[in-house]
Protein backbone atom coordinates (compact mmCIF):
# COMPACT_ATOMS: atom_id res chain seq x y z
CA UNK A 1 0.00 0.00 0.00
CA UNK A 2 2.04 2.89 -1.10
CA UNK A 3 0.91 6.61 0.43
CA UNK A 4 1.09 9.33 -1.23
CA UNK A 5 4.13 11.05 -0.48
CA UNK A 6 6.40 7.60 -0.36
CA UNK A 7 9.03 8.35 -2.59
CA UNK A 8 9.67 4.62 -3.27
CA UNK A 9 6.82 2.59 -5.14
CA UNK A 10 7.39 -0.97 -4.27
CA UNK A 11 5.56 -2.10 -7.42
CA UNK A 12 7.59 -3.79 -9.87
CA UNK A 13 7.71 -2.26 -13.42
CA UNK A 14 6.83 -4.34 -16.16
CA UNK A 15 10.64 -4.61 -17.35
CA UNK A 16 11.93 -6.14 -13.63
CA UNK A 17 10.07 -9.17 -14.19
CA UNK A 18 10.06 -10.17 -17.56
CA UNK A 19 13.12 -12.35 -18.78
CA UNK A 20 14.37 -10.82 -21.97
CA UNK A 21 13.24 -13.21 -24.69
CA UNK A 22 14.60 -13.95 -27.77
CA UNK A 23 12.26 -14.94 -30.44
CA UNK A 24 13.22 -17.15 -33.62
CA UNK A 25 10.23 -17.51 -36.24
CA UNK A 26 9.60 -21.45 -36.12
CA UNK A 27 8.89 -23.00 -39.78
CA UNK A 28 7.04 -25.73 -39.92
CA UNK A 29 5.74 -27.86 -42.97
CA UNK A 30 2.23 -28.61 -43.80
CA UNK A 31 3.60 -31.12 -45.58
CA UNK A 32 2.80 -32.84 -48.69
CA UNK A 33 0.08 -35.63 -47.26
CA UNK A 34 -2.03 -33.73 -44.51
CA UNK A 35 -5.36 -34.29 -43.32
CA UNK A 36 -6.72 -30.76 -43.89
CA UNK A 37 -5.00 -30.09 -47.29
CA UNK A 38 -6.48 -31.07 -50.29
CA UNK A 39 -3.71 -32.49 -52.57
CA UNK A 40 -0.13 -32.82 -52.29
CA UNK A 41 0.85 -29.36 -51.61
CA UNK A 42 4.27 -29.40 -49.29
CA UNK A 43 3.69 -25.18 -47.58
CA UNK A 44 7.01 -24.66 -45.82
CA UNK A 45 5.85 -21.87 -43.65
CA UNK A 46 7.56 -19.33 -41.18
CA UNK A 47 5.40 -18.53 -38.24
CA UNK A 48 5.74 -15.71 -36.08
CA UNK A 49 3.92 -17.15 -33.27
CA UNK A 50 0.33 -18.34 -35.19
CA UNK A 51 1.39 -15.14 -37.63
CA UNK A 52 2.30 -16.47 -41.26
CA UNK A 53 5.54 -14.75 -42.20
CA UNK A 54 6.22 -15.87 -45.29
CA UNK A 55 5.11 -19.03 -47.01
CA UNK A 56 6.34 -21.20 -49.97
CA UNK A 57 4.02 -23.52 -51.64
CA UNK A 58 6.35 -26.42 -53.05
CA UNK A 59 4.17 -29.16 -55.72
CA UNK A 60 5.34 -32.04 -58.16
CA UNK A 61 3.84 -34.46 -55.69
CA UNK A 62 1.77 -35.40 -58.44
CA UNK A 63 3.47 -34.32 -61.44
CA UNK A 64 2.73 -37.26 -63.82
CA UNK A 65 4.03 -35.74 -67.21
CA UNK A 66 0.59 -35.37 -69.12
CA UNK A 67 2.09 -32.90 -71.70
CA UNK A 68 4.68 -35.37 -72.49
CA UNK A 69 2.33 -38.33 -72.34
CA UNK A 70 0.44 -36.24 -74.57
CA UNK A 71 2.60 -35.54 -77.16
CA UNK A 72 3.01 -39.66 -78.15
CA UNK A 73 -0.31 -40.67 -78.59
CA UNK A 74 -2.91 -39.88 -80.96
CA UNK A 75 -5.74 -37.15 -80.55
CA UNK A 76 -8.36 -39.34 -79.52
CA UNK A 77 -5.86 -41.50 -77.21
CA UNK A 78 -5.14 -38.07 -74.90
CA UNK A 79 -8.94 -37.91 -73.66
CA UNK A 80 -8.37 -40.89 -70.67
CA UNK A 81 -5.15 -38.72 -70.13
CA UNK A 82 -7.30 -35.44 -69.18
CA UNK A 83 -10.02 -37.62 -67.04
CA UNK A 84 -7.10 -37.43 -64.74
CA UNK A 85 -6.25 -33.71 -64.66
CA UNK A 86 -9.39 -32.04 -62.46
CA UNK A 87 -10.82 -35.60 -61.26
CA UNK A 88 -13.35 -34.53 -59.20
CA UNK A 89 -15.16 -32.64 -62.50
CA UNK A 90 -13.75 -34.63 -65.66
CA UNK A 91 -16.53 -34.59 -67.60
CA UNK A 92 -15.54 -30.94 -67.95
CA UNK A 93 -12.19 -31.87 -68.88
CA UNK A 94 -12.85 -34.45 -71.45
CA UNK A 95 -15.11 -31.78 -73.24
CA UNK A 96 -12.93 -28.79 -72.55
CA UNK A 97 -10.39 -30.69 -74.80
CA UNK A 98 -12.79 -32.06 -77.08
CA UNK A 99 -14.01 -28.88 -78.09
CA UNK A 100 -10.92 -27.21 -77.81
CA UNK A 101 -9.38 -30.05 -80.71
CA UNK A 102 -13.05 -29.62 -82.67
CA UNK A 103 -12.33 -25.88 -82.95
CA UNK A 104 -8.90 -26.00 -83.92
CA UNK A 105 -10.23 -28.75 -86.80
CA UNK A 106 -12.83 -25.98 -87.17
CA UNK A 107 -15.99 -28.91 -87.17
CA UNK A 108 -19.29 -28.64 -85.45
CA UNK A 109 -20.72 -31.26 -83.32
CA UNK A 110 -24.32 -31.75 -83.25
CA UNK A 111 -26.88 -30.18 -81.14
CA UNK A 112 -28.28 -32.98 -79.48
CA UNK A 113 -24.12 -33.74 -79.11
CA UNK A 114 -23.81 -29.74 -77.06
CA UNK A 115 -26.75 -30.50 -75.18
CA UNK A 116 -25.32 -33.42 -73.68
CA UNK A 117 -21.93 -31.80 -73.06
CA UNK A 118 -23.82 -29.17 -71.50
CA UNK A 119 -25.56 -31.16 -69.40
CA UNK A 120 -22.74 -33.26 -68.64
CA UNK A 121 -20.14 -30.53 -67.35
CA UNK A 122 -22.79 -28.98 -65.24
CA UNK A 123 -23.48 -32.02 -63.61
CA UNK A 124 -19.54 -32.27 -62.78
CA UNK A 125 -19.58 -28.94 -62.01
CA UNK A 126 -22.79 -29.72 -59.23
CA UNK A 127 -20.14 -32.39 -57.88
CA UNK A 128 -17.77 -30.65 -57.82
CA UNK A 129 -19.31 -27.60 -55.69
CA UNK A 130 -20.62 -30.08 -53.46
CA UNK A 131 -17.44 -31.56 -52.56
CA UNK A 132 -16.01 -27.88 -51.85
CA UNK A 133 -18.76 -26.65 -50.24
CA UNK A 134 -19.28 -30.08 -48.02
CA UNK A 135 -15.38 -29.52 -47.68
CA UNK A 136 -15.65 -26.07 -46.25
CA UNK A 137 -17.78 -27.54 -43.36
CA UNK A 138 -15.39 -31.03 -42.50
CA UNK A 139 -11.77 -28.64 -42.74
CA UNK A 140 -13.61 -26.11 -39.76
CA UNK A 141 -14.68 -29.47 -37.93
CA UNK A 142 -18.40 -29.74 -39.16
CA UNK A 143 -18.18 -33.49 -40.67
CA UNK A 144 -22.28 -33.90 -40.88
CA UNK A 145 -22.23 -31.07 -43.45
CA UNK A 146 -19.48 -32.90 -45.29
CA UNK A 147 -21.64 -36.42 -44.97
CA UNK A 148 -24.73 -34.63 -46.46
CA UNK A 149 -22.73 -33.29 -49.27
CA UNK A 150 -20.91 -36.52 -50.51
CA UNK A 151 -24.59 -38.09 -49.87
CA UNK A 152 -25.61 -35.45 -52.50
CA UNK A 153 -22.44 -36.15 -54.83
CA UNK A 154 -23.06 -40.00 -54.73
CA UNK A 155 -26.50 -39.82 -56.39
CA UNK A 156 -24.38 -37.82 -59.00
CA UNK A 157 -21.72 -40.33 -59.65
CA UNK A 158 -24.02 -43.14 -59.96
CA UNK A 159 -25.92 -41.31 -62.70
CA UNK A 160 -22.65 -40.62 -64.01
CA UNK A 161 -21.63 -43.97 -64.07
CA UNK A 162 -25.28 -45.02 -65.47
CA UNK A 163 -24.22 -42.47 -68.27
CA UNK A 164 -20.61 -43.18 -68.87
CA UNK A 165 -19.58 -46.42 -67.35
CA UNK A 166 -17.18 -45.54 -64.61
CA UNK A 167 -17.29 -43.54 -61.72
CA UNK A 168 -14.36 -40.92 -61.88
CA UNK A 169 -12.16 -41.33 -64.99
CA UNK A 170 -14.96 -40.71 -67.61
CA UNK A 171 -13.38 -40.67 -71.14
CA UNK A 172 -16.86 -39.92 -72.34
CA UNK A 173 -17.38 -38.42 -75.67
CA UNK A 174 -15.03 -38.14 -78.63
CA UNK A 175 -13.80 -35.74 -81.31
CA UNK A 176 -17.11 -34.91 -82.97
CA UNK A 177 -19.52 -35.53 -80.58
CA UNK A 178 -20.54 -37.94 -78.43
CA UNK A 179 -19.76 -41.58 -78.59
CA UNK A 180 -22.74 -42.80 -76.68
CA UNK A 181 -26.63 -41.38 -76.47
CA UNK A 182 -28.14 -41.18 -73.46
CA UNK A 183 -29.22 -44.20 -72.06
CA UNK A 184 -33.08 -45.14 -72.11
CA UNK A 185 -34.39 -43.65 -68.75
CA UNK A 186 -31.54 -41.76 -67.53
CA UNK A 187 -33.29 -38.67 -68.32
CA UNK A 188 -36.30 -39.42 -65.56
CA UNK A 189 -33.62 -41.35 -63.19
CA UNK A 190 -31.27 -37.60 -63.05
CA UNK A 191 -34.70 -35.35 -62.85
CA UNK A 192 -35.76 -37.24 -59.16
CA UNK A 193 -32.11 -37.17 -58.30
CA UNK A 194 -31.46 -33.71 -58.62
CA UNK A 195 -34.70 -33.32 -56.61
CA UNK A 196 -32.96 -35.85 -53.79
CA UNK A 197 -30.16 -33.37 -54.39
CA UNK A 198 -31.92 -29.99 -54.00
CA UNK A 199 -32.84 -31.22 -50.41
CA UNK A 200 -29.50 -32.51 -49.58
CA UNK A 201 -28.23 -29.40 -50.74
CA UNK A 202 -30.44 -27.06 -48.47
CA UNK A 203 -29.28 -29.10 -44.87
CA UNK A 204 -26.14 -28.83 -45.70
CA UNK A 205 -26.90 -24.77 -46.18
CA UNK A 206 -28.98 -24.97 -43.61
CA UNK A 207 -26.08 -26.25 -41.27
CA UNK A 208 -23.20 -24.22 -42.78
CA UNK A 209 -24.45 -20.46 -44.08
CA UNK A 210 -25.43 -18.54 -41.23
CA UNK A 211 -23.99 -20.90 -38.72
CA UNK A 212 -22.28 -18.53 -36.61
CA UNK A 213 -19.05 -20.33 -35.99
CA UNK A 214 -18.47 -21.10 -39.15
CA UNK A 215 -19.25 -17.35 -40.79
CA UNK A 216 -16.72 -15.90 -37.92
CA UNK A 217 -14.20 -18.44 -39.43
CA UNK A 218 -14.78 -17.74 -43.30
CA UNK A 219 -15.76 -13.83 -43.11
CA UNK A 220 -13.06 -11.50 -43.88
CA UNK A 221 -10.23 -14.24 -44.03
CA UNK A 222 -8.28 -15.08 -47.17
CA UNK A 223 -9.10 -11.77 -48.97
CA UNK A 224 -7.25 -11.01 -51.73
CA UNK A 225 -8.09 -7.17 -53.61
CA UNK A 226 -9.53 -7.58 -56.97
CA UNK A 227 -6.20 -6.00 -58.15
CA UNK A 228 -3.61 -8.87 -57.21
CA UNK A 229 -6.21 -11.50 -58.21
CA UNK A 230 -6.66 -10.69 -61.80
CA UNK A 231 -2.96 -10.29 -61.63
CA UNK A 232 -2.19 -13.85 -60.37
CA UNK A 233 -5.01 -14.86 -63.06
CA UNK A 234 -7.68 -16.04 -60.54
CA UNK A 235 -10.78 -17.19 -62.55
CA UNK A 236 -14.11 -19.01 -61.75
CA UNK A 237 -15.72 -18.73 -58.49
CA UNK A 238 -12.18 -17.28 -57.14
CA UNK A 239 -12.45 -13.90 -59.59
CA UNK A 240 -16.44 -13.54 -59.16
CA UNK A 241 -16.30 -13.68 -55.35
CA UNK A 242 -14.42 -10.06 -55.69
CA UNK A 243 -17.33 -9.14 -57.93
CA UNK A 244 -15.71 -9.41 -61.22
CA UNK A 245 -18.04 -11.22 -63.84
CA UNK A 246 -15.80 -12.78 -65.64
CA UNK A 247 -17.58 -16.32 -67.01
CA UNK A 248 -16.55 -18.15 -70.16
CA UNK A 249 -19.60 -18.93 -70.36
CA UNK A 250 -20.95 -15.70 -70.65
CA UNK A 251 -18.18 -14.54 -72.42
CA UNK A 252 -17.88 -16.46 -75.11
CA UNK A 253 -20.40 -18.71 -75.56
CA UNK A 254 -19.94 -22.35 -76.17
CA UNK A 255 -21.94 -25.89 -76.82
CA UNK A 256 -25.29 -24.82 -76.41
CA UNK A 257 -25.12 -21.80 -73.07
CA UNK A 258 -26.27 -19.25 -75.20
CA UNK A 259 -29.30 -20.64 -75.92
CA UNK A 260 -29.77 -21.54 -71.90
CA UNK A 261 -31.39 -18.99 -69.37
CA UNK A 262 -29.34 -18.70 -65.70
CA UNK A 263 -27.75 -16.04 -64.52
CA UNK A 264 -23.87 -15.76 -62.74
CA UNK A 265 -23.71 -15.08 -59.36
CA UNK A 266 -21.55 -12.51 -57.65
CA UNK A 267 -19.28 -12.02 -54.53
CA UNK A 268 -17.80 -8.29 -53.13
CA UNK A 269 -15.40 -9.04 -50.73
CA UNK A 270 -13.40 -11.66 -52.15
CA UNK A 271 -13.08 -13.37 -48.59
CA UNK A 272 -13.70 -17.47 -48.14
CA UNK A 273 -17.12 -16.80 -47.58
CA UNK A 274 -17.95 -15.67 -51.06
CA UNK A 275 -16.54 -17.90 -52.36
CA UNK A 276 -18.20 -20.65 -50.48
CA UNK A 277 -21.62 -19.27 -50.81
CA UNK A 278 -20.99 -18.29 -54.51
CA UNK A 279 -20.39 -21.97 -54.96
CA UNK A 280 -24.06 -22.61 -53.34
CA UNK A 281 -25.32 -20.27 -55.66
CA UNK A 282 -23.60 -21.75 -58.63
CA UNK A 283 -25.19 -25.28 -57.74
CA UNK A 284 -28.75 -23.95 -58.13
CA UNK A 285 -27.88 -22.21 -61.19
CA UNK A 286 -26.69 -25.01 -62.64
CA UNK A 287 -30.13 -27.22 -61.51
CA UNK A 288 -31.84 -24.66 -63.69
CA UNK A 289 -29.30 -25.38 -66.50
CA UNK A 290 -29.94 -29.00 -66.72
CA UNK A 291 -33.62 -28.65 -66.75
CA UNK A 292 -33.76 -26.36 -69.05
CA UNK A 293 -31.81 -28.49 -71.02
CA UNK A 294 -33.66 -31.87 -70.81
CA UNK A 295 -36.60 -29.89 -72.07
CA UNK A 296 -34.73 -28.27 -74.86
CA UNK A 297 -32.47 -31.21 -76.05
CA UNK A 298 -33.46 -32.32 -79.63
CA UNK A 299 -33.18 -35.71 -80.68
CA UNK A 300 -31.18 -36.86 -83.41
CA UNK A 301 -27.14 -37.70 -83.98
CA UNK A 302 -25.29 -36.89 -81.46
CA UNK A 303 -22.08 -38.12 -83.57
CA UNK A 304 -20.70 -35.77 -86.55
CA UNK A 305 -21.44 -37.98 -89.89
CA UNK A 306 -18.06 -37.59 -91.41
CA UNK A 307 -16.00 -41.15 -91.56
CA UNK A 308 -12.93 -39.08 -91.66
CA UNK A 309 -13.03 -37.93 -88.19
CA UNK A 310 -15.88 -40.48 -86.16
CA UNK A 311 -15.58 -44.07 -86.49
CA UNK A 312 -17.99 -45.61 -88.68
CA UNK A 313 -20.97 -48.11 -87.29
CA UNK A 314 -19.73 -51.52 -86.83
CA UNK A 315 -21.39 -53.00 -89.67
CA UNK A 316 -20.06 -51.10 -92.35
CA UNK A 317 -17.07 -51.59 -90.75
CA UNK A 318 -17.40 -55.62 -91.31
CA UNK A 319 -19.37 -54.84 -94.93
CA UNK A 320 -18.21 -52.11 -96.60
CA UNK A 321 -14.63 -51.27 -97.87
CA UNK A 322 -15.31 -47.48 -96.87
CA UNK A 323 -15.95 -48.48 -94.04
CA UNK A 324 -12.91 -50.93 -93.28
CA UNK A 325 -10.35 -47.96 -94.82
CA UNK A 326 -11.74 -45.29 -92.49
CA UNK A 327 -11.65 -47.63 -89.83
CA UNK A 328 -8.57 -48.40 -90.40
CA UNK A 329 -7.36 -44.55 -90.93
CA UNK A 330 -8.67 -43.39 -87.46
CA UNK A 331 -7.04 -46.28 -85.65
CA UNK A 332 -3.86 -46.15 -86.99
CA UNK A 333 -3.19 -42.45 -88.07
CA UNK A 334 -5.51 -40.46 -85.83
CA UNK A 335 -7.77 -38.28 -86.53
CA UNK A 336 -6.58 -35.84 -89.29
CA UNK A 337 -6.15 -32.66 -87.41
CA UNK A 338 -4.69 -30.09 -89.99
CA UNK A 339 -1.79 -27.83 -89.01
CA UNK A 340 -2.45 -25.22 -86.71
CA UNK A 341 -2.72 -23.72 -83.02
CA UNK A 342 -5.57 -22.78 -80.84
CA UNK A 343 -6.02 -21.10 -77.63
CA UNK A 344 -9.68 -22.08 -76.65
CA UNK A 345 -11.39 -21.96 -72.94
CA UNK A 346 -14.39 -23.53 -70.98
CA UNK A 347 -15.72 -23.14 -67.89
CA UNK A 348 -14.65 -25.24 -65.28
CA UNK A 349 -16.20 -25.34 -61.70
CA UNK A 350 -12.58 -23.95 -60.68
CA UNK A 351 -12.24 -21.71 -63.25
CA UNK A 352 -10.91 -21.06 -66.67
CA UNK A 353 -10.09 -24.38 -68.55
CA UNK A 354 -7.63 -23.32 -71.35
CA UNK A 355 -6.34 -25.03 -73.56
CA UNK A 356 -3.53 -24.34 -76.13
CA UNK A 357 -3.04 -26.81 -78.81
CA UNK A 358 -0.59 -27.03 -81.50
CA UNK A 359 -0.90 -29.65 -84.67
CA UNK A 360 2.03 -30.10 -86.80
CA UNK A 361 -0.63 -32.50 -88.98
CA UNK A 362 0.80 -35.75 -87.80
CA UNK A 363 -2.03 -37.91 -85.87
CA UNK A 364 -0.32 -36.77 -82.15
CA UNK A 365 -0.63 -33.07 -80.60
CA UNK A 366 2.74 -31.27 -80.81
CA UNK A 367 1.92 -29.49 -77.75
CA UNK A 368 -1.09 -29.82 -75.36
CA UNK A 369 -0.65 -27.08 -72.51
CA UNK A 370 -3.32 -26.61 -70.27
CA UNK A 371 -4.04 -23.67 -68.53
CA UNK A 372 -5.34 -25.05 -65.40
CA UNK A 373 -7.02 -22.59 -62.74
CA UNK A 374 -5.78 -24.53 -59.90
CA UNK A 375 -2.09 -23.43 -60.83
CA UNK A 376 -2.38 -19.31 -60.95
CA UNK A 377 -4.77 -19.55 -57.90
CA UNK A 378 -2.59 -21.72 -56.18
CA UNK A 379 0.29 -19.26 -56.96
CA UNK A 380 -1.58 -16.76 -55.20
CA UNK A 381 -1.93 -18.71 -51.94
CA UNK A 382 0.63 -17.08 -50.26
CA UNK A 383 -0.56 -13.32 -50.90
CA UNK A 384 -3.91 -14.18 -49.43
CA UNK A 385 -2.18 -16.03 -46.26
CA UNK A 386 0.90 -14.07 -45.69
CA UNK A 387 0.85 -11.65 -42.48
CA UNK A 388 -2.59 -13.81 -41.05
CA UNK A 389 -3.01 -16.41 -38.71
CA UNK A 390 -2.00 -19.83 -39.65
CA UNK A 391 -6.14 -20.76 -38.60
CA UNK A 392 -6.77 -18.68 -41.80
CA UNK A 393 -5.35 -21.26 -43.90
CA UNK A 394 -7.13 -23.81 -43.93
CA UNK A 395 -10.54 -22.33 -44.69
CA UNK A 396 -8.27 -20.31 -47.34
CA UNK A 397 -6.74 -23.56 -48.70
CA UNK A 398 -10.29 -25.17 -49.02
CA UNK A 399 -12.59 -23.06 -51.20
CA UNK A 400 -9.85 -21.91 -53.88
CA UNK A 401 -10.35 -25.64 -54.65
CA UNK A 402 -7.01 -26.78 -55.61
CA UNK A 403 -7.22 -30.38 -56.98
CA UNK A 404 -3.71 -31.87 -57.42
CA UNK A 405 -4.04 -33.29 -60.74
CA UNK A 406 -4.76 -30.15 -62.84
CA UNK A 407 -2.15 -27.82 -61.37
CA UNK A 408 0.74 -30.78 -61.55
CA UNK A 409 -0.79 -32.26 -64.85
CA UNK B 1 -11.66 -11.49 -84.30
CA UNK B 2 -10.60 -8.52 -82.88
CA UNK B 3 -7.22 -7.27 -83.04
CA UNK B 4 -7.01 -4.59 -81.05
CA UNK B 5 -3.82 -5.31 -78.75
CA UNK B 6 -1.39 -6.10 -81.70
CA UNK B 7 -2.66 -3.45 -83.19
CA UNK B 8 -1.92 -0.47 -80.21
CA UNK B 9 1.38 -2.47 -79.23
CA UNK B 10 2.16 -1.97 -82.86
CA UNK B 11 1.05 1.95 -82.76
CA UNK B 12 3.05 2.47 -79.43
CA UNK B 13 5.91 0.18 -79.82
CA UNK B 14 6.78 -1.19 -83.33
CA UNK B 15 9.92 -1.78 -82.73
CA UNK B 16 8.91 -3.91 -80.19
CA UNK B 17 6.93 -6.49 -82.74
CA UNK B 18 8.68 -8.74 -85.12
CA UNK B 19 5.56 -9.86 -87.22
CA UNK B 20 1.61 -10.57 -86.41
CA UNK B 21 -0.14 -13.34 -88.19
CA UNK B 22 -3.51 -14.90 -87.82
CA UNK B 23 -3.91 -19.17 -86.69
CA UNK B 24 -6.60 -21.24 -88.32
CA UNK B 25 -9.51 -20.07 -86.03
CA UNK B 26 -9.31 -16.43 -87.24
CA UNK B 27 -7.34 -15.21 -84.08
CA UNK B 28 -4.76 -12.89 -83.65
CA UNK B 29 -1.37 -13.81 -82.47
CA UNK B 30 2.01 -11.13 -82.46
CA UNK B 31 5.76 -12.41 -82.02
CA UNK B 32 7.65 -10.28 -79.37
CA UNK B 33 11.09 -9.85 -79.37
CA UNK B 34 12.51 -11.41 -76.38
CA UNK B 35 13.82 -7.94 -74.56
CA UNK B 36 10.88 -5.75 -75.24
CA UNK B 37 7.99 -8.19 -73.60
CA UNK B 38 8.23 -6.67 -70.20
CA UNK B 39 7.74 -3.06 -72.05
CA UNK B 40 4.89 -5.12 -73.62
CA UNK B 41 3.19 -6.79 -71.19
CA UNK B 42 3.22 -3.19 -69.19
CA UNK B 43 1.54 -1.56 -71.87
CA UNK B 44 -0.83 -4.19 -72.50
CA UNK B 45 -1.63 -4.61 -68.64
CA UNK B 46 -1.74 -0.55 -67.41
CA UNK B 47 -2.86 1.67 -70.29
CA UNK B 48 -4.79 -0.74 -72.23
CA UNK B 49 -6.76 -2.70 -69.40
CA UNK B 50 -5.31 -6.52 -70.37
CA UNK B 51 -5.55 -7.04 -66.61
CA UNK B 52 -5.58 -10.63 -66.50
CA UNK B 53 -2.85 -13.18 -66.55
CA UNK B 54 -4.19 -16.22 -68.59
CA UNK B 55 -1.56 -18.57 -69.15
CA UNK B 56 2.50 -18.74 -70.67
CA UNK B 57 3.86 -21.93 -71.64
CA UNK B 58 7.07 -22.90 -73.60
CA UNK B 59 7.02 -25.02 -76.97
CA UNK B 60 10.28 -26.73 -78.57
CA UNK B 61 9.82 -26.92 -82.22
CA UNK B 62 12.86 -29.40 -82.70
CA UNK B 63 10.29 -31.57 -84.28
CA UNK B 64 8.79 -29.12 -86.99
CA UNK B 65 9.66 -28.92 -90.45
CA UNK B 66 13.47 -27.02 -90.69
CA UNK B 67 11.82 -23.62 -91.67
CA UNK B 68 10.12 -23.38 -88.37
CA UNK B 69 13.02 -24.84 -86.29
CA UNK B 70 15.36 -21.53 -85.56
CA UNK B 71 14.55 -20.68 -83.18
CA UNK B 72 14.00 -23.52 -81.41
CA UNK B 73 12.02 -22.14 -78.41
CA UNK B 74 8.89 -20.36 -78.04
CA UNK B 75 7.37 -18.85 -75.27
CA UNK B 76 3.24 -18.35 -75.89
CA UNK B 77 1.91 -15.21 -73.60
CA UNK B 78 -2.07 -15.22 -73.15
CA UNK B 79 -3.52 -12.01 -71.78
CA UNK B 80 -7.35 -10.92 -71.08
CA UNK B 81 -8.98 -8.11 -71.43
CA UNK B 82 -11.87 -8.34 -69.28
CA UNK B 83 -14.05 -5.18 -69.95
CA UNK B 84 -13.38 -6.16 -73.78
CA UNK B 85 -13.68 -9.35 -73.52
CA UNK B 86 -10.45 -10.04 -75.75
CA UNK B 87 -7.49 -12.34 -75.44
CA UNK B 88 -4.09 -10.78 -76.77
CA UNK B 89 -1.80 -14.34 -77.73
CA UNK B 90 1.60 -13.00 -77.53
CA UNK B 91 4.90 -15.08 -78.18
CA UNK B 92 8.63 -14.91 -77.98
CA UNK B 93 11.38 -17.16 -80.07
CA UNK B 94 14.63 -17.56 -78.55
CA UNK B 95 17.28 -19.84 -78.91
CA UNK B 96 19.20 -21.80 -76.48
CA UNK B 97 21.10 -20.01 -74.46
CA UNK B 98 18.95 -16.43 -74.79
CA UNK B 99 17.23 -15.25 -71.91
CA UNK B 100 13.93 -13.87 -72.31
CA UNK B 101 13.00 -11.03 -70.08
CA UNK B 102 10.79 -11.45 -67.13
CA UNK B 103 7.40 -10.20 -66.69
CA UNK B 104 7.07 -10.88 -63.03
CA UNK B 105 7.48 -7.40 -62.33
CA UNK B 106 4.51 -6.72 -64.61
CA UNK B 107 1.72 -10.04 -63.30
CA UNK B 108 2.45 -11.69 -60.34
CA UNK B 109 1.08 -14.78 -61.98
CA UNK B 110 3.99 -14.97 -63.76
CA UNK B 111 5.81 -16.47 -61.23
CA UNK B 112 4.97 -19.58 -61.37
CA UNK B 113 4.76 -19.99 -64.92
CA UNK B 114 8.45 -18.05 -65.39
CA UNK B 115 9.56 -21.28 -63.23
CA UNK B 116 7.33 -23.96 -65.49
CA UNK B 117 9.27 -23.11 -68.40
CA UNK B 118 12.24 -23.04 -67.23
CA UNK B 119 11.82 -26.51 -65.60
CA UNK B 120 10.41 -28.16 -68.57
CA UNK B 121 12.02 -26.15 -71.72
CA UNK B 122 15.65 -24.51 -69.88
CA UNK B 123 14.50 -21.41 -71.30
CA UNK B 124 16.04 -18.74 -68.51
CA UNK B 125 14.01 -15.77 -67.88
CA UNK B 126 16.27 -13.11 -66.79
CA UNK B 127 15.40 -10.68 -63.86
CA UNK B 128 12.93 -13.19 -62.47
CA UNK B 129 15.04 -13.35 -59.28
CA UNK B 130 13.88 -16.59 -57.82
CA UNK B 131 14.09 -19.12 -60.98
CA UNK B 132 14.28 -22.45 -59.69
CA UNK B 133 12.51 -25.81 -60.95
CA UNK B 134 8.65 -25.88 -60.43
CA UNK B 135 7.06 -29.36 -60.51
CA UNK B 136 10.32 -31.30 -60.81
CA UNK B 137 12.50 -31.43 -57.92
CA UNK B 138 15.99 -29.41 -57.95
CA UNK B 139 18.25 -32.06 -58.70
CA UNK B 140 16.37 -33.32 -61.78
CA UNK B 141 19.05 -33.04 -64.93
CA UNK B 142 17.51 -31.64 -67.97
CA UNK B 143 14.74 -30.45 -69.35
CA UNK B 144 11.65 -32.55 -69.30
CA UNK B 145 9.16 -31.63 -72.33
CA UNK B 146 12.12 -30.98 -74.51
CA UNK B 147 11.64 -33.18 -77.92
CA UNK B 148 15.17 -34.67 -77.31
CA UNK B 149 14.62 -35.79 -73.31
CA UNK B 150 13.08 -39.35 -73.80
CA UNK B 151 8.81 -40.23 -73.15
CA UNK B 152 10.92 -42.94 -70.84
CA UNK B 153 13.73 -41.41 -69.42
CA UNK B 154 15.28 -42.02 -65.94
CA UNK B 155 16.82 -40.09 -63.49
CA UNK B 156 19.86 -41.38 -60.95
CA UNK B 157 19.46 -41.94 -57.58
CA UNK B 158 19.90 -38.47 -55.66
CA UNK B 159 21.15 -38.04 -52.33
CA UNK B 160 19.12 -37.38 -48.99
CA UNK B 161 19.08 -33.80 -48.80
CA UNK B 162 20.26 -32.34 -44.98
CA UNK B 163 17.17 -30.54 -43.75
CA UNK B 164 18.27 -27.51 -41.44
CA UNK B 165 15.21 -25.41 -41.86
CA UNK B 166 12.38 -27.34 -40.55
CA UNK B 167 11.46 -27.06 -36.72
CA UNK B 168 11.64 -30.71 -34.80
CA UNK B 169 10.56 -29.82 -31.57
CA UNK B 170 11.60 -29.21 -28.24
CA UNK B 171 15.62 -30.09 -27.75
CA UNK B 172 16.48 -29.98 -31.22
CA UNK B 173 17.68 -26.66 -31.59
CA UNK B 174 21.05 -26.77 -33.69
CA UNK B 175 20.50 -30.59 -34.56
CA UNK B 176 20.93 -30.05 -38.33
CA UNK B 177 19.80 -33.87 -39.61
Amino acid sequence: MASADDQYDPTPSDDELEAHLQTRNMVVNLGPSHPATHGTVRLRIELDGETIVSMDPEIGFLHRGFQKSCENVTWTQVLPYTDRLDYVASLANNFGYLSAVESLMGIEIPERAKYIRVIGAELHRIASHLTTIGASGLELGGFSAFLYAIEARELLTDRVTELTGARLTTSYGRIGGMNRDLPAGWEEKVLKSLIKLEELLDETDKLLTRNRIFTDRMRGTGVITTEDALDFGFTGPCIRANGVNYDVRKAKPYWAYDQLDFSVPLGNNGDNFDRFYLRVLETHQSLKIIRQCFKQMPGGPVMIDDWRIAMPPKENVYSSIEGVIAHFKLVMEGVPVPVGEIYHATESPNGELGWYLKSDGSGRPYKCHVRAPGFQILSGLAKMCVGRMLPDLIPTFDTINMIGGEVEQ
Amino acid sequence: MSTFALDQIQNQLPEALVERYVDRAGDAWGVIKPDQIPHVAKLLKERLGFRMFISMDGVDRLHLPPEEQDPRFEVVYFLRNVERNELARLKVRVNEGVEVHSIRSVFQGANWAERFVWDFYGVSFKGHGDLRRMLTYEEFKGHALRKDYPLRGRQGLIAERPIKDIFRGPGTNGVAE
